[in-house]
């Protein structure tokens, strides 16, 4: 959704680069560093989701005789007004972040797969111009609010049902890339080579169309990813969906119900903050990545500043340097 | 002028989808809002003839008339400007909650908009210009900004700025004693008590337009034309910003909606973080208080004023692309 304009431009320009690759051979790029850098953290963030629960020191809901206390060696990041350990909430909370984050974020992009691909791949017919114009409404009407009327009215709905809900609405800006991709694409050769041979419409779709696009799909995966984080958290600190199940958005609901920054109980708010925009900032990483595979102009690092500075003052064409010989 | 002939249908019938699903959103759902809301509504005092005929009417409470009458007696109610009674604000009706706190939101986020699209666009801009320059390298930042959750810079910046420092007020949208009118004191008090909230609402989001606006002056530079323009010996800066940004900025227009999506969740949650007197603020009252009318109201009023404000910018974009105002 809203985090993704990066991949805008890309996706209008650079058909060739896309299909390029697919085409020519299985040969995988190097990664950058952006995308390094993004795995690793995303990786550490999973793994924290897979174990956390099981490593966390103390029962994250387990009333304590500290109240407020300083990180110290017996609470790492301090306790909450009750005697909580908030390193536990963390722990423990991560789970349902990043398993909503992941659950809303494929389901979303299948959806946009979907009625993008199909859109735009039927432009013209009655059937693909009604897709489109679903996704239009979909993509205008305003998220966040929706999303709270929704869960409003699904008291204590727990993670996996505030998933579909955030899956339901928030698909339709991959959907809107997802087609002015296939509209490109859907005049080329071999497509249309498959089509003299009678192939039928879902094999096209998916077989011909879908995988030149891979690269498309995973940035609009990416970013839904990240709104999903935002939507989930900006929702459990209203105090909608389940507020038993331990969340990072639970963990900001009580700190900001008890007013932590106001009793100067910095620990009890920030790591789970910084958690948040840190698991964000990793899958942005990554969509980075993704989108200077895409449109390779976009490339910067790597290239020394006079380098740069040369290529797009001097020279019209931008040089793309090749894979491995720079970068 | 098909093309906003285009736009405002579609924007027509998104507006038709969204009071749609306001109606069956009540029917569809598991449990019965409406006799929450009825009990509250009577728990507060006494329920007037015309409150309970909305109620009914909203809701399909005691009703034995068919679907279809149902949501043709809504549009009628909707068209009266009846949306119901608040629970939160009892007596006082959702209509004039909602309009009470609209102007408050609509001048913050207006404003903030604006600002973070300018602010964003122009750094974006210098970011794909310089290519390789400091500005560049801190682009991965933007995306920390931006995955961080609203509220938690605003929280930060009112204990900082608010609390700590006290260069700012905490929350509110005006002090306390003011008099609410078009007066320069009043209006410098309310400038005043929007600059935390707005500043917050502009560092989260601006973040999109940055990202956007340098990928697509970054892919505009190798155009010919750019190529030409500076062949021919114009200035560097002509060059930037007549020939390079000129169209680099299209996308943005295009991709406003997206854009937009993000302001108006950072601002919910702004101004619940700021306890902000607006449409945002009055959202998380209803939520708290499972006031279901005022919350269905608050969503039409923000859906709609989503829908005008993406006609603006749709407005702008045939203002700024000839190509748009040729499609016939």
């Amino acid at each position: 959704m809203a985090l993704s304009s990066s991949t805008t431009p890309a996706s209008q320009n650079t058909l060739t680069v896309i299909t390029a690759p697919a085409i020519q051979g299985r040969r995988l790029p190097r990664l950058s560093l952006k995308i390094t850098i993004g795995l690793v953290l995303l990786g550490i963030f999973v793994l924290m989701a897979i174990i956390g629960p099981i490593v966390a020191p103390y029962d994250p809901s387990a009333i304590g005789p500290d109240v407020l206390a300083a990180p110290s060696a017996a609470h790492l990041l301090g306790t909450t007004n009750n005697g909580q350990d908030v390193l536990s909430e963390l722990l423990v909370g991560s789970r349902a972040t990043i398993v909503v984050a992941f659950v809303a974020g494929a389901l979303a992009t299948v959806l946009s797969v979907i009625f993008g691909v199909t859109s735009g791949y039927l432009a013209g017919s009655a059937r693909g111009e009604l897709l489109n114009m679903l996704s239009n409404i979909v993509l205008v009407l305003p998220l966040f609010p929706l999303l709270v009327v929704l869960t409003a009215f699904l008291p204590n709905a727990s993670a996996w049902i505030v998933a579909v809900v955030i899956a339901l609405v928030g698909w339709a800006w991959g959907a809107r890339v997802l087609r002015a991709t296939t509209l490109a694409l859907r005049n080329q050769d071999f497509v249309q080579a498959a089509r003299a041979v009678g192939e039928r419409t879902w094999r096209i779709i998916l077989f011909e169309i879908l995988p030149n696009e891979i690269a498309v799909v995973a940035a609009s995966f990416l970013f839904t990813l990240i709104a999903a984080i935002i939507l989930y958290t900006g929702l459990i600190f209203l105090g909608l969906g389940n507020t038993n199940e331990w969340s990072w958005g639970l963990i900001l609901y009580w700190a900001q119900n008890e007013e932590a920054l106001t009793v100067g109980a910095w620990w009890w708010f920030i790591p789970a903050s910084a958690c948040t925009a840190l698991l964000g900032c990793s899958i942005g990483l990554i969509g980075f990545g993704i989108d200077e595979f895409i449109n390779p102009r976009l490339r910067a690092a790597g290239l020394s500043r006079k380098e740069l500075r040369t290529m797009s003052m001097n020279q019209g064409l931008t040089p793309v340097y090749r894979d491995g010989a720079r970068s | 002028m098909t093309f906003l002939a285009r736009r405002i249908g579609l924007y027509l019938v998104t507006a038709w989808a969204a009071i749609t699903i306001n109606f069956f959103i009540p029917r569809m759902m598991p449990g019965n809002p409406a006799e929450i809301v009825f009990s509250r509504l009577s728990a507060n005092g006494i329920v007037t003839p015309a409150m309970y005929k909305a109620l009914v009417v909203a809701f399909g409470l005691n009703t034995h008339s068919s679907l279809l009458a149902q949501y043709g007696q809504y549009w009628v109610q909707l068209f009266h400007g009846n949306l119901g009674t608040s629970i939160t604000y009892y007596p006082t009706s959702v209509a004039s909650v909602i309009a009470t706190a609209l102007p408050w939101t609509l001048a913050l986020v207006g404003v903030a908009t604006i600002l973070s699209f300018v602010i964003g666009t122009t750094i974006g801009t210098v970011a794909g210009w310089r290519r390789g320059g400091w500005l560049e390298t801190l682009l991965p930042t933007t995306t920390f900004l931006q995955a961080m959750p609203y509220f938690c810079l605003g929280l930060v910046l009112v204990e900082y700025l608010g609390v700590k420092l006290n260069w700012f007020p905490v929350n509110g949208g005006y002090a306390q004693g003011d008099v609410i009118g078009f007066n320069g004191a009043f209006l410098a008090s309310a400038a005043y008590h929007a600059f935390l909230p707005g500043l917050t609402i502009v560092v989260t989001s601006m973040a999109a337009w940055i990202v956007g606006m340098r990928n697509m002056t970054v892919t505009t530079l190798g155009q010919d034309y750019v190529l030409v323009a500076q062949a021919k010996g114009l200035s560097r800066r002509r060059v930037m910003i007549t020939y390079a940004a000129r169209n680099a900025i299209l996308p943005s227009f295009s991709s406003f909606v997206v854009a937009l999506s993000l302001v108006v969740t950072g601002s919910v949650l702004v101004e619940y973080a700021f306890s902000y007197p607006g449409i945002g603020y009055v959202l998380f009252q209803a939520v708290d208080n499972e006031d279901y009318p005022l919350m269905q109201a608050v969503f039409l009023i923000i859906t709609l004023s989503v829908l005008v404000a993406n006609l603006l910018a749709d407005f702008a974009y045939v203002l700024l692309d000839p190509r748009a105002r040729q499609e016939a």
